[in-house]
């Protein structure tokens, strides 16, 4: 806390009491579950009803955050919190610090001043394999070595439940296999990663991140580089384990219309501070894609989902509205 | 993958196919030290090594083995395995296969100390063997602090140490011009890399930093090494200290090959081939740290006694032999990089 919040201080340290003993609850249960023998479904990160907790109290959130690259600033200031049990998607146009965002969320990148907060504790001073049991990260690139099958890879998110004498326990097992069902790569478990779709890589790489087992989980532009078809597939993907096993997702998108349909939470940025954020239905307006993109458009019903759908405004009318 | 599990939640996994790739290399490893210990003016057959080297052999065996030869093979056996463990976890740090201390310039280093040793402070072979050490150890920190920017990555470090390799090996010519006739002798044929009249000095600091550096490795940064293999970020957010584990491993890298090169002289490939001939074996994934190192020692071994007895009379250092075969893998390593598209 730091002081730096004043008056919140000792009410939010009752509440991250509690929260933290609940937390503790939290992982016993799932240690039973995944115990039992035959249970091959994936056992829930964090079961919905601890989430009963003090509105506000968000497990992670960025405080008053600095971030910079050497003598680049790219935001200041900057304050977010990621509701709980939120699918929260971060949008904005090129170099609006959405990734930077998210290095700072996963301790990737030290903020020049302001800290980010996790479960009421500055995430900086957390072991490494603690802070990775309860905040999982899918980097943009990730680089499969030579060789490996799917199911060796997927295996290889058991690290931070691992040590020198608990290599390979049953619970590992079980979790890796259900992380692959929950994927639909389990087929292709003895597969290996190179021979793979781009669509199915990136499945096999969130399976990794599952078999992590953390209640939040990060993922910068988990579409990148897929076709149409594999980037729904992913989000559908991402969607469920956030409805079915109640994580805490949150994921920078470029795609604003995929944003509006999926995210639970909308987080508009530019130039490294927030302009808007709430329901993609309350905060997606034409005026706010103007602002945040310089693009002017229309935004009508998707009449699939009823989610805001950006339609970009057509040349013609750009022209006749005087902008080139 | 094999898991052991114990009743206590311990469990331990390993790769069948890795673990015997690795006892078969320690078994020729042993088996041609054998031969080599065997071999010489002064032939033995393996049956009276083996006798003598339990301590039932005859006096005069027993002081050829133990004074002479036995030093000789364990210099090679140990060096080899410093060399290809040290060229394990640079090839696995940089990600490249190119990556090892031969065109990192530590090697170069470690010259540049020995030849500074032998050309103007002129010492004996304890000065060559501390230049040699010191000369690594000073272009570990030369490299890693010119690679660092907010972290060390790969492919600067691969950049960073062809030009300071590029630079030693100037340097190295340099000493060389300077030296006595006799001195330059000396050092072109430390530099070429000769196991010939290795003492138990030579290889007792070797093997005293192996016995710390070993465990450190393989217990303490080898898993944390498998997931950097995915990139820094998917390391990262598994929870591993990357900076401190890549720290910990290069040194440990640069200290054994320093080691290994004042035991044994700049011996050249077998830290570039060992793990790439280890991983062939062994067909998994991964840095294969232990089944690299078996294959080292058993490389090294083999090329001394090939150094020794292959070209009749005339007794090679081994570099010579390591330096052709090793030159041949890495036109063959550069053609099959070439074509896979990753250079």
């Amino acid at each position: 806390m730091g002081g730096r919040t004043g008056a919140r201080t000792s009410a939010d340290a009752s509440t991250s009491a509690t929260t933290s003993a609940r937390t503790t609850v939290t992982t016993q249960q799932t240690k039973e579950q995944t115990t039992q023998p035959e249970s091959t479904e994936i056992p829930r990160a964090r079961p919905p009803a601890t989430h009963g907790g003090a509105p506000g109290a968000n497990r992670l959130a960025g405080e008053k955050l600095t971030l910079a690259y050497d003598q680049r600033t790219i935001t200041e200031g900057l304050s977010i919190a990621v509701p709980d049990n939120s699918f929260t998607v971060v949008v904005g146009p090129n170099a609006c610090g959405k990734s930077t965002l998210l290095r700072a969320l996963s301790r990737m990148l030290k903020p020049a001043a302001g800290s980010v907060m996790l479960d009421g504790a500055d995430i900086s001073g957390l072991p490494a394999k603690k802070l990775a049991r309860t905040l999982g990260l899918l980097p943009q690139s990730s680089i499969a070595p030579d060789g490996i099958t799917v199911a060796d890879l997927v295996a290889r998110g058991r690290y931070p439940h691992q040590g020198l004498l608990r290599q390979w326990s049953k619970e590992d097992e079980q979790v890796v296999q259900a992380s692959m069902a929950a994927t639909g790569v389990e087929d292709l478990a003895d597969r290996f990663v190179d021979e793979l779709s781009g669509g199915q890589r990136q499945r096999v790489w969130i399976a990794m991140a599952l078999a992590q087992q953390t209640p939040l989980l990060l993922l910068d532009e988990p579409t990148t580089y897929l076709d149409i078809a594999h980037q729904i597939e992913v989000l559908d993907l991402c969607a469920s384990l956030h409805e079915e096993q109640g994580r805490t997702l949150v994921a920078v998108l470029h795609d604003l219309n995929h944003a509006a349909r999926y995210a639970t939470h909308l987080i508009a940025m530019r130039e490294g501070s927030v302009v808007a954020e709430g329901a993609p239905g309350d905060i997606v307006t034409a005026q706010l894609v103007e602002d945040v993109f310089g693009m002017p458009c229309r935004v009508i019903e998707d009449p699939e989902s009823g989610t805001p759908l950006v339609v970009p405004a057509a040349r013609e009318r750009t022209r006749a509205a005087g902008r080139e | 993958m094999s898991v052991i599990r114990t009743a206590g939640g311990r469990s331990v996994a390993f790769r069948p196919r890795a673990l015997i790739a690795g006892a078969a290399c320690v078994l020729v490893a042993l088996v041609l030290a054998v031969l080599a210990i065997g071999s010489g003016e002064y032939p033995m057959s393996p049956a009276d090594v083996l006798r003598t080297l339990v301590g039932q052999g005859v006096p005069a065996d027993a002081f050829i083995v133990g004074e002479l030869r036995l030093p000789r093979a364990v210099t090679a056996l140990v060096s080899g395995a410093a060399l290809a463990l040290g060229g394990a976890i640079f090839q696995a740090v940089v990600r490249n296969p190119l990556g090892s201390p031969d065109v990192l310039g530590f090697t170069h280093g470690a010259a540049t100390g020995a030849l500074t040793a032998i050309v103007i402070v002129g010492g004996g072979s304890t000065a060559l063997a501390g230049g040699a050490l010191l000369g690594g150890i000073l272009t570990g920190f030369l490299v890693y602090g010119l690679a660092w920017r907010r972290g060390v990555h790969g492919y600067r470090l691969v950049l960073v140490g062809i030009g300071v390799a590029a630079i030693l090996t100037g340097v190295n010519g340099y000493l060389l011009t300077r030296a006595q006739i006799t001195e330059a002798g000396r050092a072109v044929l430390w530099l070429t890399g000769s196991l010939n009249g290795r003492g138990w000095d030579d290889v007792l600091p070797l093997l005293g930093a192996m016995a710390v550096l070993v465990p450190v490795v393989m217990l303490g940064c080898a898993r944390g090494l498998r997931m950097m293999e995915m990139g820094d970020d998917a390391a990262y957010a598994l929870g591993v200290r990357v900076e401190h584990v890549r720290l910990v491993l290069l040194g440990s890298a640069v200290l054994l090959v320093s080691l290994a090169a004042a035991a044994a002289g700049p011996v050249a490939f077998v830290a570039l081939t060992a793990p790439q001939l280890a991983r062939r074996l062994t067909k998994s994934p991964g840095p294969n740290l232990l089944p690299s190192l078996c294959m080292g020692a058993a490389l090294m071994v083999a090329a001394d006694l090939a150094a020794q007895r292959a070209f009749g009379g005339h007794e090679l250092p081994v570099g010579v032999v390591t330096g052709v075969l090793g030159g041949g893998y890495l036109v063959w390593l550069l053609a099959t990089e070439r074509r896979a598209g990753r250079i």
